[in-house]
C-alpha cells in the first residue's frame, strides 16, 4: 500500500466516526432537551396563566400560550383572594411561614453547630453512641410525633401558633443539623485544635476562633436545608394550625381544594408559585451547596 | 508538698475550669433531651396510645392489640398498604432508571452541564404542595393535559389518569418520578465522577464501546449508589403524603389512600386515635425493616474498607 491510500483509509474512518460522533451528540443532546421541556413545562404553564386572564384560560385551557395579559392575579392573591370565609390572599400565610422559618432555620443549625463541634472535637466516653442514637431522628416519620406533640403543644398553650411550629421544626431539625456539622468538622484536623488547647484557649474560644471561621461551606448548606424542609412542610403546619396561622403549604391545599364555583386559574397559580418562590430563590442561587446538602444527607 | 499549691493557696481546679471543662457536655444536654424525648419518648407513647381504646381523646386504657386487628382488618388499610407497595415498586425503578439515564447524558462531556443539572433538579426546591397542585390540573380532563391534546385535533383523546379510581396511583407514581429522578440523577453523577479514569480509559483501550463500558466497568464500580437510592427513595414512599394530599386528597373514593393519608384521617377526621396511632407505628415498622438491614449493611462495608485500606 502507498502511503496515499493509507491516507484515504485514515480519512474514510475519520468521516465515519465523525458522522457517528455527530448522530450521537444529536442523540444527547435531543434527549437532554426532550427531559428538560418536561421538567420545565409544569413551571413555564404556572408563570404563563399567573399572567393569563381567567376567561382566556377557561377558553383555551391550561396549557396554551398566553392571548391575554394581566398583573392583577398576583396581587389578589398576594392580599385580597378568599380562602374559606377570610379575605386577605397568601401575605399573611407567607409571613407565617417566614416568621416560622427564619427563627427555626437560625435556631436548629446554631444547635447543630455546636453539637457537631462537640461530637467532633470534645469527644468523651459514649459519645459516638449518642450521635448514633440522635441520628435515628433523621428517619422517624412524622406520624410518630403527631400525637405527642399535640398533647405537649396544648399544655404549652402553642397550638395553632408560629412558635409552636417552630417548636416542633427546630427539634425534628436538630438530628439533620448536627449530621451535617459533626461530620464537617470531623474533617479538620485535631492538630489544630490541640494546639489552641496548650496556648490555653478553651471551647469557646476555640469554637469562636478556630470552627466558625471554618464554618460557612458547611453553615450554608445546613440553612439552605433547613430552610428549604421548614419551607416546604405540610404535615405539622396543617395539623398544629389552622385558617390565618397555618403556613403557606397549608394555605395552598385549602386555596385549591375550595373549588366550589369557578375554578380561578390565574389567582391560583400566582398563589401557588408565591409559595413556591423562597425556596426556588434559594435554590437558584445557592444551587451548589443545595445539591452538596442533598447528596451529604442523603448518603451519609 | 509543692510550692505551686502553697502559693496559688489552691487545690484541684477552680469553679471556672471545672464550667470549661463540663461545657462540652453542658452544650449537648439540651439537644440530647430533646432528641430522646423526640425519639424514644414519642415514639413509646404513640406505641402505648396504639395499645389503648382512645377515640376523639387520647386515653390510657390498656386494650392490647385490638386496635391492630381492627386496622388489619380494614379495607381501606388493605388498599393503602398495596398501594404503597405499588408505587415504591413503580416509583423506585422509574426514578433510578430517568435519573441515570440523565446522568449518563450528563457525564458525555455536555455542554451547558450546570444548565442541565439546575433545570433537572428544581422540582426537588418546591414543596410536594406545590408539585401536586399543578399536576392535579395538568390531569384535570376539562382543562389539563386532554383538552390540549383535543385542541390540536385528536378530538376523541381521552385522559383521566387521576379522575378514574383504577388509574389514579400512576397519577401519582408519574408525578413522584417527575419530582424526584433529578434527585437520583445527583446522585448518579456523584457517584459517576468519582469512578476512577484509568479503569475507563482502559476498558476504551480494550476497544469496549461507551455502552459496554458503562455497563461493564463504571456501573457496577457505582453499585452501593444504586442501593442508596433505593434506600432513600422507599423511605420517601412511605412517608408520603403531601404530593397525594395535594394531588388527589386519597381520591377518587378511597382508590389512592396511602399509609399516612390513612393515619392522618383516623386521628384528625374520624377521631379514632388508637387506630391512627396503630397505622403510624406500622409506618414505624416498615421502615425499619428497610432501614435496619440497610444500615448494618453500610457499617460492615465501611469496616471492610477500612481493614483494605
Amino acid at each position: 500500500m502507498t502511503d496515499a491510500t493509507i491516507a484515504a483509509v485514515h480519512d474514510r474512518e475519520a468521516a465515519i466516526a465523525g458522522r457517528r460522533h455527530l448522530a450521537s451528540r444529536t442523540i444527547i443532546y435531543a434527549l437532554l432537551t426532550f427531559f428538560a421541556l418536561i421538567y420545565l413545562a409544569p413551571l413555564v404553564i404556572l408563570v404563563f396563566n399567573s399572567f393569563r386572564e381567567q376567561p382566556e384560560i377557561a377558553q383555551n385551557g391550561l396549557i396554551a400560550f398566553p392571548r391575554s395579559f394581566q398583573l392583577s392575579a398576583w396581587a389578589d392573591a398576594w392580599s385580597t383572594y378568599c380562602i374559606g370565609g377570610t379575605c386577605e390572599g397568601m401575605r399573611r400565610n407567607f409571613l407565617n411561614s417566614l416568621w416560622m422559618a427564619v427563627p427555626a432555620t437560625v435556631l436548629s443549625t446554631a444547635l447543630g453547630a455546636l453539637n457537631g463541634y462537640v461530637l467532633s472535637k470534645w469527644r468523651f466516653r459514649g459519645s459516638e453512641t449518642l450521635f448514633t442514637l440522635m441520628l435515628l431522628g433523621v428517619f422517624m416519620p412524622g406520624q410518630i410525633a403527631l400525637m405527642p406533640w399535640a398533647f405537649i403543644l396544648g399544655k404549652l398553650g402553642l397550638t395553632n401558633s408560629t412558635y409552636g411550629l417552630i417548636l416542633v421544626h427546630v427539634i425534628q431539625g436538630i438530628s439533620f443539623t448536627t449530621l451535617f456539622c459533626r461530620n464537617y468538622y470531623v474533617s479538620i484536623p485535631d492538630d489544630l485544635i490541640k494546639a489552641a488547647r496548650i496556648d490555653g484557649a478553651g471551647f469557646w474560644r476555640i469554637f469562636r476562633k478556630i470552627i466558625l471561621p471554618l464554618s460557612p461551606p458547611i453553615l450554608i448548606v445546613t440553612v439552605i436545608w433547613q430552610f428549604t424542609g421548614i419551607w416546604n412542610e405540610y404535615l405539622f403546619g396543617v395539623v398544629f394550625t389552622s385558617g390565618r396561622e397555618q403556613p403557606i403549604t397549608a394555605a395552598l391545599v385549602a386555596l385549591t381544594a375550595s373549588g366550589t364555583n369557578v375554578r380561578a386559574y390565574d389567582v391560583m397559580s400566582a398563589a401557588v408559585l408565591i409559595g413556591a418562590l423562597p425556596p426556588l430563590l434559594v435554590y437558584f442561587f445557592g444551587g451548589k451547596y443545595f445539591v452538596r446538602g442533598l447528596t451529604q444527607g442523603a448518603i451519609k | 508538698m509543692s510550692t505551686a499549691e502553697v502559693d496559688g493557696g489552691q487545690v484541684g481546679p477552680t469553679w471556672r475550669e471545672r464550667l470549661t471543662k463540663a461545657s462540652p457536655v453542658l452544650v449537648l444536654v439540651p439537644s440530647l433531651a430533646a432528641s430522646f424525648i423526640y425519639i424514644f419518648v414519642f415514639t413509646i407513647w404513640t406505641l402505648y396510645i396504639s395499645l389503648s381504646n382512645s377515640s376523639l381523646l387520647p386515653s390510657y386504657d390498656f386494650v392490647g392489640l385490638s386496635n391492630y386487628v381492627s386496622l388489619w382488618s380494614n379495607r381501606r388499610w388493605n388498599i393503602a398498604y398495596s398501594n404503597l407497595f405499588l408505587f415504591s415498586a413503580f416509583y423506585i425503578v422509574g426514578a433510578m432508571a430517568i435519573g441515570l439515564l440523565l446522568a449518563i447524558l450528563i457525564d458525555q462531556r455536555v455542554r451547558g452541564e450546570a444548565m442541565w443539572r439546575t433545570i433537572f433538579l428544581y422540582p426537588l426546591a418546591v414543596s410536594f404542595i406545590v408539585t401536586g397542585t399543578v399536576w392535579s390540573w395538568l390531569y384535570n380532563p376539562v382543562d389539563g393535559i386532554q383538552m390540549l391534546v383535543r385542541g390540536l385535533g385528536w378530538t376523541d383523546f381521552n385522559f383521566a389518569l387521576a379522575s378514574d379510581r383504577n388509574t389514579a396511583i400512576y397519577a401519582i407514581i408519574i408525578t413522584g418520578i417527575w419530582q424526584s429522578s433529578g434527585f437520583a440523577m445527583a446522585l448518579f453523577l456523584a457517584g459517576l465522577r468519582s469512578v476512577d479514569p484509568d479503569l475507563v480509559k482502559a476498558a476504551q483501550i480494550d476497544g469496549a464501546s461507551t455502552f459496554r463500558t458503562y455497563r461493564k466497568v463504571i456501573l457496577p464500580v457505582i453499585a452501593p449508589i444504586f442501593l442508596a437510592v433505593a434506600v432513600i427513595q422507599i423511605q420517601f414512599a412511605i412517608k408520603t403524603f403531601d404530593l397525594v394530599a395535594a394531588l388527589t386528597r386519597g381520591g377518587p373514593g378511597i382508590s389512592t389512600t396511602f399509609p399516612a393519608i390513612y393515619v392522618y384521617d383516623l386521628m384528625f377526621q374520624r377521631g379514632q386515635i388508637g387506630e391512627g396511632a396503630a397505622a403510624a407505628m406500622m409506618m414505624l415498622a416498615a421502615l425499619a425493616v428497610v432501614l435496619v438491614p440497610y444500615s448494618f449493611y453500610v457499617v460492615w462495608r465501611r469496616r471492610k474498607e477500612n481493614r483494605h485500606d
